[in-house]
């Protein structure tokens, strides 16, 4: 038995995750198991590491495997850094019918780093995301838990400006 | 003749409460079933008589797949509610869980009760924070004034709801892949036999439903099946909601009722973008075929004409394409996202998505070889039919139909290396 990664899940964490383990049958504590990647991944700054995996494996009861399978079949889990503001650009159908190309160059020229990339000081990381759900309002782009759409050069330039 | 069914509140302010939507008779149905034991027959009888089909994409007739649930027999049951929303070019049900939150719970809490089950839970996309955030504070005010929990005003009857986030994976909008996912699991979709109603969430007869489908219940039974019905025709019962994005003036979801001309729906969202010409549409969502315009003018809008028009109402997720729209772009586009989304659990799928992925990538991109095109037709064809799920078929049926109808386009591109339009 390989030595405990529990401490490196937060109190804060445990109780959110505790949270969520009561919405399902007792002997179902696997089905929280999204939810506490999610948990974590916030608690450390927007990605996943090994530890907090096993962590999660650990208090879920659950075989360490299957909290990777779990944890890299979703595209929401992040396996490096992110940047402060993760910044995901739709470039599906109804977005790239509208635009979307003329939104990635904008913001790969203006951020200078290209998808997949996080900029030199940490401040915002750009990923090329499948539909969000919000076609009406193409090109879109979502910032953390913001939607921003019917995106122009200028409503990316002051969305950009006023995050931290 | 709009807005009668999920989007009815639209207008006020913050519908998404609890007081508006008790305001305009929220909750009444919910209320009377509790106090009167309406049989379950009865309501599934009204279901039926409303030819309401499934609004997620598979149009499957609710009150039929009801009547499937084995609600007598002992021990947990469960309903579930899929708002995994990701087909491209859909975007409704994020606008009833941000407006009308309520009328889904009342209608998931119906469901429940027709089928036997105390739990219900809505599985809500990762990325729709915002909509789950209103889901939640509806289910905390339905439960803070007793609509909601154990012995519900006295009843007898117990029913909660609680909501699980995705984490970003197309795949989890097909019904099984989605019970994995709550249980903890990849989002990769079960073999059937056995289905759902008999094998489900844990093992427990279970029924997924879609949003929309869902938040149309209490405004069926409220308003008799019949009167749904007749918002739009036979065995194509109800309005819709269509999400209408790409080249128009006016983008939006528009509630209406089912069988209105696409001519007339075109209109609602302000015609084709800056005067342009109608070059297609892809009527139902990215996995349904496309339809070039002249077809696509003369069709109404419900399942059966899309049907005979040779494509799908799918999800009601009408994608309009211009004349300068490159239909091998947008080609590549489509078959990208599903060589993404496949969840490789079957051979001809997660090989065949990648090959036809590669393939139109490289027919737009000038590289394109002469039996690039019978390939392209060749592998669809393998992959229709030969998977465990739907993902197959949607990856293929665009790839078959784009070539069948803008074969030229493709074959430019073949022959001068670059677009025809």
């Amino acid at each position: 038995m390989s030595e405990t990664k529990l401490h490196l899940i937060t109190a804060e964490s445990l109780a959110d995750i505790d949270q969520n383990i009561a919405k399902y049958p007792v002997e179902r504590r696997d089905s929280a198991c999204m939810p506490a990647l999610r948990i974590v991944q916030d608690q450390n700054g927007g990605w996943l590491t090994n530890g907090l995996m096993d962590a999660v494996a650990e208090y879920l009861g659950m075989p360490a495997i299957a909290v990777y399978e779990v944890a890299t079949f979703y595209s929401m889990y992040e396996h490096k850094p992110v940047g402060r503001n993760k910044i995901c650009v739709c470039t599906n159908i109804s977005c790239l019918l509208r635009g979307s190309d003329d939104v990635v160059k904008h913001l790969t020229h203006k951020l200078g780093i290209k998808f997949g990339e996080v900029t030199e000081d940490g401040k915002f990381s750009l990923k090329e995301v499948e539909c969000l759900g919000a076609c009406v309002g193409a090109p879109m782009m979502a910032v953390d838990h913001d939607y921003y759409e019917d995106l122009t050069p200028e409503k990316i330039d002051s969305i950009l400006d006023n995050l931290e | 003749m709009a807005n009668d069914v999920c989007f009815r509140n639209n207008h006020l302010e913050k519908p998404w409460t609890l007081d508006v939507y008790q305001g305009t008779g929220g909750y009444e149905v919910w209320r009377k079933i509790l106090k009167e034991k309406t049989s379950p027959e009865e309501i599934i009888e009204q279901v039926k008589i409303s030819a309401l089909r499934g609004r997620g994409g598979a149009g499957f007739p609710t009150g039929l797949k009801w009547s499937f649930m084995p609600r007598n027999s002992a021990g947990q049951k469960y309903i579930v509610c899929n708002s995994d929303e990701g087909e491209p070019g859909t975007c409704k049900d994020r606008d009833i869980l941000r407006f009308n939150p309520h009328q889904l719970i009342e209608g998931m809490a119906i469901a429940g009760y027709t089928i036997g089950a105390s739990m219900g839970y809505n599985y809500i996309r990762g990325e729709f924070w915002e909509p789950q955030e209103r889901f939640q504070a509806a289910i905390d005010e339905a439960r803070a004034a007793g609509l909601l929990g154990k012995n519900i005003m006295g009843s007898g009857i117990d029913f909660d709801v609680d909501l699980h986030l995705g984490a970003g994976a197309y795949i989890c909008g097909e019904e099984t892949a989605l019970l994995e996912s709550i249980e903890g699991k990849k989002g990769q979709p079960r073999f059937k036999p056995p289905f759902p109603a008999s094998y489900g969430l844990y093992g427990r007869p279970t029924t997924i439903n879609n949003t929309e489908t869902l938040a149309s219940i209490p405004m069926i039974l409220k308003n008799g099946g019949q009167w749904f019905l007749e918002l739009g025709k036979p065995n194509n019962g109800g309005s819709k909601i269509f999400s209408v994005s790409g080249h128009v003036n006016k983008p939006g979801n528009y509630e209406v009722n089912m069988g209105i001309p696409f001519a007339e729906l075109l209109e609602m969202a302000g015609g084709v973008l800056d005067g342009r010409k109608l070059k297609a549409v892809i009527p139902g969502g990215s996995s349904t075929p496309v339809v070039p315009a002249d077809v696509m003018m003369q069709t109404d809008m419900d399942y059966d004409s899309i049907s005979k028009a040779g494509s799908m109402l799918g999800a009601g997720s009408v994608i309009v394409l211009d004349e300068t729209t490159c239909m091998v772009k947008a080609l590549a586009r489509l078959s990208h996202f599903y060589y993404e989304e496949s969840c490789g659990q079957c051979t001809p799928c997660r090989e065949g998505t990648g090959w036809l992925s590669r393939v139109v990538h490289r027919v737009e991109h000038g590289q394109g070889r002469e039996e690039d095109l019978d390939m392209l037709d060749d592998v669809a064809n393998k992959i229709m039919g030969r998977t465990i799920c739907a993902l197959g078929d949607a990856a293929a049926m665009p790839v078959a139909s784009f070539i069948k109808h803008f074969r030229e386009e493709f074959q430019y591109h073949i022959d001068h290396g670059k677009c025809l339009v």
